[in-house]
């Protein structure tokens, strides 16, 4: 069978597979006590999906729309599934809700728990993140031009930066927590730290990243110092920031609720990580993550849009 | 002609006295410098107004000068000097038994060994992740989005998840920690192995087909030799996030035993240069960790044949 005809008539048919083991799943008289055929059904279902998703990845379309709609179906057809194995293992097996709660059950107390997320949510990501983030990346890339301005500097702060960027930098939470006390600005104070050598590595990586060429160029039409900055060592070192302003949306939210592990007023996503963990509703705990992976992918995603439309020369968007 | 002959040894001798501060040794020791004299000044700074209180509640008059001494000499002061830092680390490493609870060295060791593991754990995974997605195109389409966008999701927010649920099923210790440390460090290793298991190029693998060699030979011969300078640029960057994910493993669990219980118990007491030393005492072992992959590297690439960039 070629591989379009196997994705054709497998995909509809696991999908639909998939929403009957669903309804079949939480079923009184089999939730918690599925016999061995519901999981032979699993096991074909899992087979069937495999073959499709295989046949999917392997089919080739000349028509570009077609093809990326099918390059897009295959990961999410692939989290899907995922979440319905989950769905179906933890619910079909009854295990208990303290060790893992069912995607079900998460979604239910995301929805039913929204005024506490959205107080958690404008508590770690409004103000710590954003607020440290921007102070942290902004003073990076200011170090950064100061640095490129003094090679004496740059020599002395490169290798220090690399090497501060290897060493566990989170550690200086507590310290943070005692000077700036319990709110906001301490967790904003650990991002600043945190996203600082970053933006400064990758900002003077970039701004030596100007050939040689254009910078005689630059030169032979008696540009100074702030023209060829402005005109060609900033543009050509966007990639760079942008990288590390991609690497520094992860970190920020990483530093912010970890931060919170270590005293916060009584709200915030690390501290109801915490306080849920400990009072072992895990299904709130599960929501809390649910939250911060959709803030973080919609961080990420935001600035990737933006990089896309502000470095649109670059040769890895040219098609 | 004179004047050229007369200055010729002169720039030369000015030249070795200055190979110093062409290369990188001298900068960076001006900046290290900077960063100690500002710490003693920011020292002085932030402990002078908890020095000027607590001798104004003893009812005693200093001079400037003993409250500058004082400041610097603080139980727990709010910025302990750089000297007070290297005094604790002297306490708590050479002048305590290794065995105490009270020695840096125990703490450490008790990271380091929920590093290594997790490292071990985490590399294994990213590289059988890495073989898979070059060889089982479904894989690479369906299972490399996920790896990737798994980054942008603060993977740490889970680590007192996987600490309490595996901790309510019996398993504590070791090795909850150094699931947390896998978890964070198999991305990198799959990203640059990724990269090194593709990184031979079509001529180098039409000659590999024209000795009619199999796919494992492939592999073995051109594959994974080519990836090796990809996965130690990779290892780098894992062992050193291996090491953030044992110690943030360590906070949940109530500080027991490690460098990240002994943060949250110098947090909890105050004890701001216990919390100082044991950051030292991350560091160091930080940049001994990467010291020794990147030792790894050197000597792997040497025999590969690479040039060092």
């Amino acid at each position: 069978m070629s591989a379009a005809r196997r994705a054709m008539i497998l995909t509809p048919l696991a999908a639909l597979g998939c929403l009957y083991a669903l309804i079949l799943v939480h079923r009184p008289a089999v939730a918690g006590q599925a016999g061995p055929a519901f999981w032979v059904f699993v096991a074909v279902l899992w087979v069937a999906a495999g073959l499709a998703l295989g046949g999917l990845s392997h089919l080739r379309l000349r028509n570009p729309g077609a093809r990326r709609l099918v390059g897009l179906s295959v990961p999410v057809l692939f989290g899907a599934f995922l979440f319905f194995l989950w769905e179906v293992i933890v619910v079909g097996a009854g295990v208990p809700s303290v060790l893992m709660p069912a995607p079900s059950s998460i979604a239910s107390r995301f929805a039913a728990s929204l005024p506490v997320l959205r107080d958690d949510f404008v508590q770690t990501f409004m103000k710590s993140v954003l607020s440290g983030y921007m102070i942290g990346c902004l003073s990076g890339f200011v170090v950064a031009i100061i640095a490129d301005r003094i090679p004496f500097l740059r020599r002395g702060l490169l290798p220090l930066g690399n090497f501060v960027s290897a060493l566990p930098v989170i550690g200086i939470a507590p310290i943070m927590v005692m000077w700036f006390g319990f709110d906001w600005p301490s967790k904003a104070a650990v991002v600043v730290v945190m996203t600082f050598f970053p933006m400064l590595i990758n900002t003077v990586a970039g701004l030596a990243a100007a050939g040689r060429l254009e910078r005689d160029l630059m030169h032979s039409y008696a540009a100074g110092y702030w023209t060829g900055l402005i005109k060609l060592r900033l543009p050509v070192a966007l990639p760079f920031i942008f990288n590390a302003l991609k690497i520094n949306s992860t970190l920020a939210l990483i530093g912010a609720i970890v931060a919170e592990f270590f005293g916060t007023p009584i709200v915030g996503m690390g501290f109801r990580i915490s306080i849920e963990v400990a009072r072992m509703a895990l299904d709130m705990v599960w929501a809390e993550i649910a939250l911060a992976a959709i803030a973080g992918s919609a961080f990420y995603g935001i600035i990737a849009l933006v990089e896309r439309a502000a470095t649109f020369w670059h040769p890895s968007y040219r098609t | 002609m004179t004047t050229e002959a007369l200055t010729l040894p002169v720039r030369q001798a000015r030249q070795k006295s200055s190979r110093l501060w062409k290369g990188n040794t001298g900068p960076v020791l001006v900046v290290v410098l900077a960063v100690v004299v500002l710490w003693y000044v920011a020292a002085v700074a932030m402990n002078w107004q908890g020095v000027t209180d607590a001798f104004e509640r003893a009812g005693e008059q200093r001079s400037t000068g003993e409250i500058l001494l004082a400041t610097l000499e603080q139980e727990r002061p709010m910025l302990p000097a750089p000297h007070q830092i290297l005094i604790e680390l002297k306490k708590t490493v050479i002048d305590m038994p290794v065995t105490s609870r009270r020695n840096l060295l125990f703490h450490g060791w008790v990271t380091l060994s929920s590093t290594l593991l997790g490292f071990a754990l985490g590399s294994l995974l990213g590289v059988v992740l890495a073989v898979l997605i070059v060889h089982v195109k479904t894989l690479e389409r369906s299972l490399m989005p996920w790896i990737i966008s798994s980054q942008t999701i603060p993977i740490l927010a889970i680590a007192p998840i996987i600490i309490v649920v595996l901790g309510s099923i019996g398993i504590t210790g070791l090795f909850p920690k150094a699931i947390i440390s896998a978890y964070l460090c198999f991305f990198p290793i799959t990203i640059s192995m990724v990269k090194g298991l593709t990184s031979p190029d079509i001529m180098q693998r039409d000659l590999m087909r024209t000795y009619s060699a199999s796919r494992t030979q492939t592999f073995w011969k051109l594959r994974l030799p080519a990836s090796l300078p990809y996965l130690f640029a990779g290892l780098k960057v894992a062992i050193a996030i291996s090491l953030v994910g044992a110690i943030v493993g360590e906070l949940p669990t109530g500080a027991q035993a490690g460098l990240g219980a002994r943060l949250l118990a110098g947090s909890y007491y105050g004890q701001t240069i216990q919390i100082w030393a044991a950051l030292f005492g991350a560091a160091i072992l930080a940049s001994a960790l990467v010291a020794i992959v990147g030792l790894g590297e050197r000597i792997v690439n040497s025999r590969m044949g690479v040039r060092a960039a």
